[in-house]
């Protein structure tokens, strides 16, 4: 009886192979969706994590209290073993001295005489260590417009459309004023090393990138940094940095020197944290109305499925088997069905996430310019949630789907059935 | 006299209407024995589909006893009426109904997986039951492949095969031409009376009635007249 219902079952491909291919389609495209909405998030919180405000983030207590402000005066001093400390105590993490600063560009014309003046937007970063990864968080390489990037500290970067402005070029040599930090004037040469861009008309008025050393040096900050940013190995996790920053901070806790080290995460930082929790919710949401169409969908296949058998049922019926037996097996089918159409489209969904979560789709070409702020490559990531999130409303409704149709077997008087048979 | 396999006592059949109930059957009391080939005749809404439903336990009357094989139709629970239809009836319809995605052989062995029967006996009864039917060289065809005629043997076999005490034929020949429901009434007329199983049928067909040994004219949900036409003992 068996062989012969799953006979039927193979031979008849609107009973077998368009429902198989419904489901297992329905399916794998949730998977997808869930694992490219998940990337396309992490990737713009990466992008965050990258530019400002780090996975983690170490600073002085005081400074921590007036972030905002970033004063200098309030940097951590030490820092060098702090970052030290930081990658051996928390393996896989990266730890590095970033400081921002503002100041006053002033371009001298041939006779070192002042030509014009501009405000710029500081950061320094490791731009010159072998095997530095800053240069890719700030995804400098792409974002040149010409020139190439520092090699020496005395090199930096400046924003394109500044230095179409003043009229200064690849070579060119510039005083940066700014403050030291104990809150004197500073003075240091630097020669134009390239011209790069943000992406943010705001930054690209007016913005300078050299070396962590540089500023160091500068601004009178050697082995101290206001802010120490910490990366993981992968993208964010919240976990991962709860506890990292708990096992952190329960270090000093009965210290109560206001220039203590103090660890935050990325969520404590300029509402990042209901940004997270908003873009979840957001994905969250967008895959809950996709999985609730598709069910819709399989739901009705499994509906119609039941309803365009009415007569091959009568005639079942008429041969005397029973109608519970009819109905089991039309749901013994149904499960089936979305179990092989759950798994096929699960283990599809997986590889073409898998594909975009490696490979990803370079957007750059999308864009008229490749800039700093702008997410370069376009990457899906698949989490576990992607294993449930299409099997479970696959199979649920297209077996739904049979339970109701076949509730209709019941429902109809066996003569109904039977008048179906009448054509 | 031979033994009564069907008693109808008082039998009606309503059907609620928007005004009151409507009688399909009314009031029918008629005794049918082993072996006979009886046709229910009339005009279109007579009510002949209805008596054949409830005569094959597919529906139950609404007032009176029909009694099939000793069994109150009325009274029968899903598994008892599907039991009935099993292993004591067949039924052969109009417009063959065959499963389209089964071979002919597979069609008229599904009654016999539900009898739970061995594949051994299977095989054999199916090829017997084709062979009455003159069909047993198609047993691997589909049934698209084959005539209306041929297809109407399948169902005539599947009707069969369970060697049934009771075929009822709801117009069995109404979509073939002269010659094939000729030689369709010839074959079931042979089969009746090599294995004395009852036949009712539902017809409009002349061709059909001169083989009958019994009609019974229905109108209006009520017997009409009831004529004997050759008795064979
Ligand atoms: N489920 C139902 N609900 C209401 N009325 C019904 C139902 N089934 C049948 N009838 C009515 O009962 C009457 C008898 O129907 P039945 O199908 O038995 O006629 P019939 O003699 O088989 O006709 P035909 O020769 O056209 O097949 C018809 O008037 C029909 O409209
Ligand atoms: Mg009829």
């Amino acid at each position: 009886m068996i062989r012969f219902l799953i006979k039927g079952l193979l031979k008849d491909r609107s009973r077998s192979l368009i429902p198989l291919i419904v489901t297992s389609f329905g399916v794998m495209i949730t998977v997808v969706l869930h694992s490219w909405l998940t990337g396309i998030m992490s990737e713009s919180l990466e992008l965050n994590a990258n530019i400002t405000t780090g996975h983690m983030k170490v600073m002085t207590k005081a400074y921590s209290e007036v972030m905002d402000l970033s004063p200098l005066n309030l940097s951590i001093i030490g820092a060098d073993s702090l970052v030290k400390g930081l990658k051996k105590s928390y393996a896989g993490t990266d730890w590095v001295k970033r400081i921002r600063f503002g100041g006053l560009v002033d371009v001298p014309d041939e006779k070192g005489e002042t030509k014009a003046q501009g405000p710029v937007v500081g950061w320094s970063l490791d731009l010159l260590t072998k095997g530095t990864k800053e240069i890719e968080r700030f995804n400098l390489k792409k974002s040149l417009i010409s020139g190439s990037l520092p090699k020496k500290t005395d090199e930096g970067l400046l924003t394109d459309v500044f230095a179409k402005r003043y009229n200064i070029g690849i070579g060119d040599t510039f005083l940066l004023f700014s403050n030291t930090f104990e809150g004197s004037m500073s003075f240091t040469n630097f020669t134009v090393a390239g011209t790069i861009r943000f992406g943010s008309e705001a930054i690209d008025r007016g913005a300078l990138i050299i070396d962590i050393k540089a500023a160091e040096k500068s601004f009178n900050m050697e082995d101290s940094a206001p802010e120490i940013l910490g990366f993981l190995e992968h993208q964010y996790d919240d976990e991962k940095v709860n506890l990292i920053s708990e096992d952190f901070n329960s270090l000093y806790r009965n210290n109560d020197d206001e220039f203590r080290p103090y660890m935050i995460r990325m969520r404590d930082q300029n509402d990042m944290g209901s940004i997270i929790d908003y873009s979840q919710a957001i994905g969250t949401l967008m895959v809950a109305i996709f999985v609730g169409a598709m069910s819709v969908v399989l739901w009705n296949a499994g509906l119609l499925g039941g309803l365009r058998r009415y007569s091959e049922f009568g005639i079942r019926l008429a041969m005397g088997e029973e109608k519970i037996a009819i109905y089991k097996s039309l749901i013994y089918e149904a499960i089936l069905i979305g179990l092989i159409g759950s798994i096929t489209g699960t283990i599809s969904g997986l590889g073409i996430s898998y594909y975009l979560q490696e490979k990803g789709i370079d957007i750059s070409n999308l864009m008229p310019n490749s800039s700093i702020l702008m997410p370069q490559i376009a990457r899906a990531n698949i989490t576990i949630a992607a294993l449930y999130i299409g099997f479970i409303p696959g199979l649920v409704s297209t077996v739904l789907g049979a339970v109701i149709s076949g509730i209709g077997i019941f429902k109809r008087k066996t003569s109904m059935l039977f008048k179906e048979l009448e054509v | 006299m031979r033994e009564a396999i069907i008693r109808l006592e008082s039998v009606s059949k309503l059907y609620p209407t928007g005004s009151g109930n409507f009688r399909a059957i009314n009031n029918i009391s008629l005794v049918f024995t082993k072996g006979e080939f009886c046709g229910l005749v009339g005009p279109s809404g007579s009510g002949k589909t209805t008596l054949l439903n409830i005569l094959g336990s597919l529906d139950t009357p609404t007032e009176g006893t029909a009694k099939v094989l000793g069994r109150d139709i009325g009274k029968l629970t899903h598994k008892e009426s599907a039991q009935l239809r099993n292993y004591h009836i067949g039924f052969i319809f109009q417009t063959y109904n065959l499963l389209p995605v089964y071979t002919v052989f597979e069609n008229v062995e599904f009654t016999l997986l539900l009898q739970r029967k061995t594949a051994v006996e299977r095989k054999k009864l199916v090829m017997d039951s084709l062979e009455w039917v003159g069909i047993a060289d198609k047993a691997k065809s589909m049934p698209a492949q084959l005539s209306g005629g041929e297809c109407q043997r399948v169902a005539i076999a599947r009707a069969m095969v369970k060697r049934p005490d009771i075929v009822l034929a709801d117009e069995p020949s109404a979509n073939l031409d002269a010659e094939n429901s000729i030689r369709i009434v010839e074959t079931m007329k042979q089969l009746n009376m090599e294995f004395l199983t009852t036949f009712i049928f539902a017809t409009h067909d002349e061709k059909v009635m001169k083989f009958l040994d019994r009609i019974i004219h229905l109108k209006d949900g009520m017997v009409e007249l009831d004529k004997i036409i050759n008795k064979t003992s």
